[in-house]
């Protein structure tokens, strides 16, 4: 059963547009609509503002703004763990960032509540704000310093250097599905139903804002339209649909809109980076550097390990990574899609094969000569660390000795061919985590998780499990997951969910098999009826997994995923115009669950990377500190057109130093370092660099053959 | 979005007397851009005036060895009609390459003809525009330009005309047939249906209030080789950087218009006689102002007209 691709358990009623999303919930019956005012400067105060018209306006059941909304926990410093923070909104004039929440109406109708928002006028007192990331400055205050040997001598020796300097856009993590809360204040408990990738963990934050315990709040998340990160911290529709119902005493329903999301919801920060390179003729590197310039706030400091990671990738004797920070005036910046690893190692192998091209070695052999299986930064044994596999197959399967060995030198017709390659790696996290596996007497199995599916196959990977574990059909297995009330995991985020999950799910399911063969022993046919003879109310048993740092495998060995991209490109030599022509992804990444969603979910991520590699980019004016492209229409992600044929192939492989069924995370290792196999093919195909992501034809136009 | 009441018409005469009734009223057919800039704020008529029932979808032969394309015939249908694609390949082309499949079903003619530009200060309702407040200032000079104009600019707009289809028309010489108040028909060569910018820029197009557009006429075939080349940063719903619509015949350029350069299709009648693409693309670039972000279109433009007119010359017509 584990392994199997099979179809989602839950996919007939999602295609059928039965299973209801945060928004669509009836749970609550009828509720009033929310609507948020956002400012329309990017850093000052409210002078004035004025409400009358808006409260006077039909359906309009409250206006809200700094000078009458409800006192909450003030905002706390941004030590600590950046999910148990407070987030009062509307808690004073001060305006920090473009479409900051200045305003909120709540009505009958949406349209009541949006139309009402357009009848404030407000008056602003402007200031001066900083929209625009410099460069790196003399006096940086540098932060996560990996470091080895002394780099600076290996650069001065070298023989053979590279160093450049790249930049990566501002990145929003935009699921399909939008924002939303449904909150219901009833007989003293707050009830939400809340697009969210962790459960559990928001309710200290909002209990402390709305000044509730948080055992009086309860959050619903059973069906998530994609997070990307994008739904793991508290944000305002939570806290204002909260305060709206407590204060009515009627569900009031918040849906931010899709140009909201673009500020209201956090970014991927915009990076510079500096990477150094030092290598002898035959292709070891001496030197691995990576400084990056990683936007912040100055009161929010969300930290892109931008620069991590080139920790671990390769070995060399001298190394120095590490990163600082420049504040901005923009929102606050969060999780989105591969943080760190997708932004770095997009510029680190890209410049890797600026290493390849001096040296004249193959970047698939330069690779490989370079690959370790000692962790160069924890100085612990990799484990599962078969980088070396996945670029050998790829290279294989890929058919990487037809590329093009010199720059710009292939031709299909009006286009320029070229082939890249990048490897991909993914630190995999374990958390501690519980689930619950029930079995009734009446033939059905219970798993309950406070775990969400956020669109990847929760419910079918953890049905999968059980079924195997205690000889069920999987048809008699029922998982709830996604709500407070049930065992506390750490939800699903940073790739940890499947693995966390599924490993506590069958500890659970194999203490229940233990309890059961100590009266049946373990040669019944049925274990249903054994369960109704020995055990007529149900039996059930909690699974655990430990956190990291108190799980022994994690003391004694590294565990990363692995993984190497392939791509073929084509630019219009007229144009510029960059297309994907083929791609291929190989992954080693433990044990597959299920190989069609795993393969659903490494595509996706392989799909981000070309994204960042050739389209996305968040455009923030730096006059006004604005989104200017706030929507589908401006904001690029690849479209069915622009994804031609395109593969992800999986290695079978377990890694027992993870955990005990061998699982590791997928969610992001796709991504990885896809996004640098693009910018190498089209390099290749070009003999164009473009340092300065995305790669778009305005940027290749100048270096293309007149 | 503001409240607006809505009715319905069933004839032309009824719509232009609906729309005389009701000052800042607007028609309304496929709404693909005019809803989105409702919900936006960007646009916020009390009055809708739904044009759908009109009739006005027939695609009629001219007596002149033309066609009549009714203002109600959707994007998709004329795309695939078998007398535009054989006639008219560049308009054909040009639709395609337009939208999405699910908005080409929905958009009309004269929709497209209306679309308003994707200026990204023109989305925002938090910045001065002076097409949206006349008056109030361009929050995109001086901003990211990256797509803006490059011709034909003024100081109170710089905004770009959006529409593929709009370029092939006036490659192609089509007419706008409208009525307006009191039933008084007009036919607008395209070359005057969209205006430049100059201190008005809210005025867009030739149209008087109220008046409106029952088809597109277009000439006798041109025959020759119709080609519309599209260029953008992603294969397919993306606005352009530039298009190109050229008709050729034997290599040589017959007609020539782009897209993406300024707030109306680009066509310099003089870059057609019988120009080298060099020549051509001087003369139709000729006074350009383009800003650091949107220089390459210059660039971009010479080289598409190059390998479009190269393509041409590959293709026998």
């Amino acid at each position: 059963m584990i392994g199997q691709g099979i179809s989602r358990t839950d996919g007939p009623i999602k295609v059928t547009g039965r299973a209801a999303y945060s928004a669509e919930r009836q749970d609550a019956g009828p509720t009033l609509h929310g609507y948020i005012l956002g400012a329309g400067i990017g850093k000052g105060r409210v002078a004035r503002i004025d409400i009358a018209a808006a409260e006077a306006a039909p359906g309009v059941r409250l206006v809200w703004t700094h000078e009458n909304a409800p006192e909450q926990g003030p905002a706390e410093g941004i030590e600590g763990d950046m999910m148990d923070r407070t987030r009062p909104e509307l808690a004073g004039d001060r305006i920090n960032y473009y479409g900051m929440p200045i305003a909120f109406v709540v009505a009958e109708s949406f349209e009541e509540a949006r139309a009402a928002a357009g009848l404030i006028t407000v008056e602003y007192e402007l200031e001066a704000g900083a929209f625009a990331l410099g460069g790196f400055g003399p006096d940086l205050n540098w932060r996560r310093p990996s470091r080895a040997g002394d780099i600076d001598q290996a650069m001065r020796e070298g023989p053979v250097t590279v160093e450049e300097t790249y930049s990566t856009p501002y990145h929003f993590s935009q699921p399909m599905e939008l924002h939303a809360c449904i909150a219901d204040w009833r007989d003293g408990h707050l009830h939400l139903y809340l697009t969210a990738q962790m459960v559990n963990q928001l309710t200290t934050g909002l209990g402390k804002t709305l000044r509730l315990d948080p055992s009086a709040i309860s959050i619903d998340s059973a069906y998530v339209g994609g997070g990307f990160g994008s739904k793991i911290v508290l944000h305002c529709e939570a806290v204002l649909a909260s305060l709206a119902t407590m204060a009515l005493g009627q569900p009031v329903k918040l849906m931010l809109t899709r140009r909201q999301i673009f500020t209201l919801v956090g970014h991927r920060p915009a990076s510079i980076s500096r990477v150094r390179l030092a290598a002898t003729p035959d292709g070891q590197l001496t030197a691995l550097g990576h400084d990056a310039l990683i936007q912040v706030r100055t009161d929010d400091a969300w930290d892109e390990g931008v620069s991590s990671v080139g920790k671990a990738l390769y070995a060399s004797p001298n190394r120095l990574t590490r990163q600082a920070h420049q504040a901005l005036d923009v929102q606050p910046g969060e999780p989105v899609r591969g943080p760190g690893e997708l932004p770095g190692l997009m510029v680190l192998e890209s410049t890797m094969d600026e290493l390849a091209e001096k040296l004249g070695i193959d970047p698939v052999e330069l690779r490989l000569r370079n690959d370790t299986q000692i962790d160069p930064d924890k100085r612990l044994p990799l484990s599962g660390r078969r980088l070396a596999d996945c670029l050998r197959e790829g290279a294989e399967q890929f058919g990487w000795r037809d590329r093009p060995t010199r720059p710009a030198s292939r031709r299909d017709g009006r286009w320029l061919v070229g082939y890249g390659v990048a490897s991909s790696m993914r630190g995999h996290y374990q958390t501690s985590a519980e689930v619950m596996v029930r079995i009734e007497p009446d033939g059905w199995v219970i798993v309950r998780s406070d775990m969400t599916d956020i669109g990847t196959g929760t419910y079918t990977i953890v049905a999968q499990v059980v079924a195997e574990a205690l000889g069920v059909p999987i048809s008699q297995i029922k998982v709830e997951l996604a709500h407070t009330k049930h065992p506390k995991g750490n939800g699903a985020g940073g790739s940890w969910g499947a693995a966390n999950t599924t490993v506590a799910a069958d500890r659970a399911a194999a203490a229940l098999r233990a309890r059961i063969a100590v009266v049946a022993g373990t040669g019944y046919n049925d274990i249903f009826a054994e369960v109704r003879r020995h055990f007529p109310d149900g039996i059930e048993e909690t699974g655990k997994t430990l956190d990291n740092k108190d799980d022994p495998n994690y003391r004694t060995h590294a565990q990363y995923t692995y993984g190497a991209s392939f791509a073929e490109v084509g630019v219009d030599i007229d144009t510029g115009e960059v297309r994907l022509r083929r791609m291929l992804g190989v992954f080693a990444a433990g044990r597959i669950l299920n190989a069609k969603t795993a393969r659903s979910q490494l595509i996706g991520g392989m799909i981000w990377g070309v994204s960042a590699a050739l389209q996305e980019a968040g455009a923030l004016d730096p006059r006004h500190g604005h989104w200017v492209n706030g929507d589908f229409a401006e904001y690029l992600i690849p479209t069915h057109a622009d994804i031609p044929a395109i593969d992800a192939i999986m290695l079978e492989d377990f890694d027992d130093k993870a955990n005990h069924l061998g699982v590791k995370g997928i969610g992001e290792l796709g991504a990885g370092g896809t996004g640098g196999s693009v910018a190498n093919a089209v390099y290749n195909a070009t003999g164009v660099r473009v340092r300065d992501f995305p790669i778009t034809l305005a940027k290749l136009l100048p270096g293309l053959p007149g | 979005m503001k409240p607006f009441s809505y009715e319905r018409v069933t004839s032309p005469g009824e719509a232009v007397e609906a729309a005389a009734a009701q000052p800042g009223a607007r028609f309304i057919a496929g709404g693909t851009n005019l809803l989105d800039l409702m919900k936006l704020g960007i646009e916020a008529p009390a009055h809708l005036i739904d044009v759908n029932r009109l009739g006005l979808d027939m695609i009629e032969p001219m007596a002149e060895g033309g066609l009549r394309i009714g203002a109600l015939v959707r994007n998709a249908d004329l795309a695939a009609d078998r007398r535009v694609r054989r006639d008219y390949a560049v308009l054909a082309r040009a639709l395609v390459s337009g939208a999405s499949g699910q908005l080409r079903n929905k958009a009309t003619t004269a929709g497209n003809l209306m679309q308003r530009t994707r200026c990204p200060y023109f989305y925002n309702t938090d910045m001065p525009c002076n097409k949206r407040r006349p008056g109030s200032g361009c929050a995109a000079i001086g901003g990211l330009t990256h797509n803006l104009a490059v011709l034909g600019v003024s100081d109170a707009c710089i905004a770009t005309h959006p529409s593929d289809m709009c370029v092939a028309l006036r490659a192609l010489d089509a007419t706008v047939e409208t009525v307006g108040a009191g039933g008084r028909t007009r036919s607008i060569p395209i070359a005057a249906f969209h205006r430049l910018p100059g201190d008005r820029p809210d005025i867009e197009t030739a149209l008087e209030p109220g008046e409106l557009i029952t088809a597109v006429t277009l000439p006798a075939p041109l025959g020759g080789v119709q080609l519309y080349r599209k260029v953008r940063e992603r294969a397919s719903y993306a606005f352009a950087n530039l298009t190109v619509a050229l008709v050729a015949r034997e290599g040589q350029i017959v007609r020539l218009a782009f897209g993406g350069l300024a707030a109306k299709p680009w066509r310099v009648e003089a870059a057609e006689e019988g120009a080298e693409a060099d020549l051509a693309a001087d003369l139709a670039l000729a006074g350009a102002t383009p800003t650091e972000d949107n220089a390459y279109k210059l660039p971009l433009a010479r080289r598409t007209l190059k390998a479009t007119l190269a393509q041409a010359t590959e293709v026998r017509s």
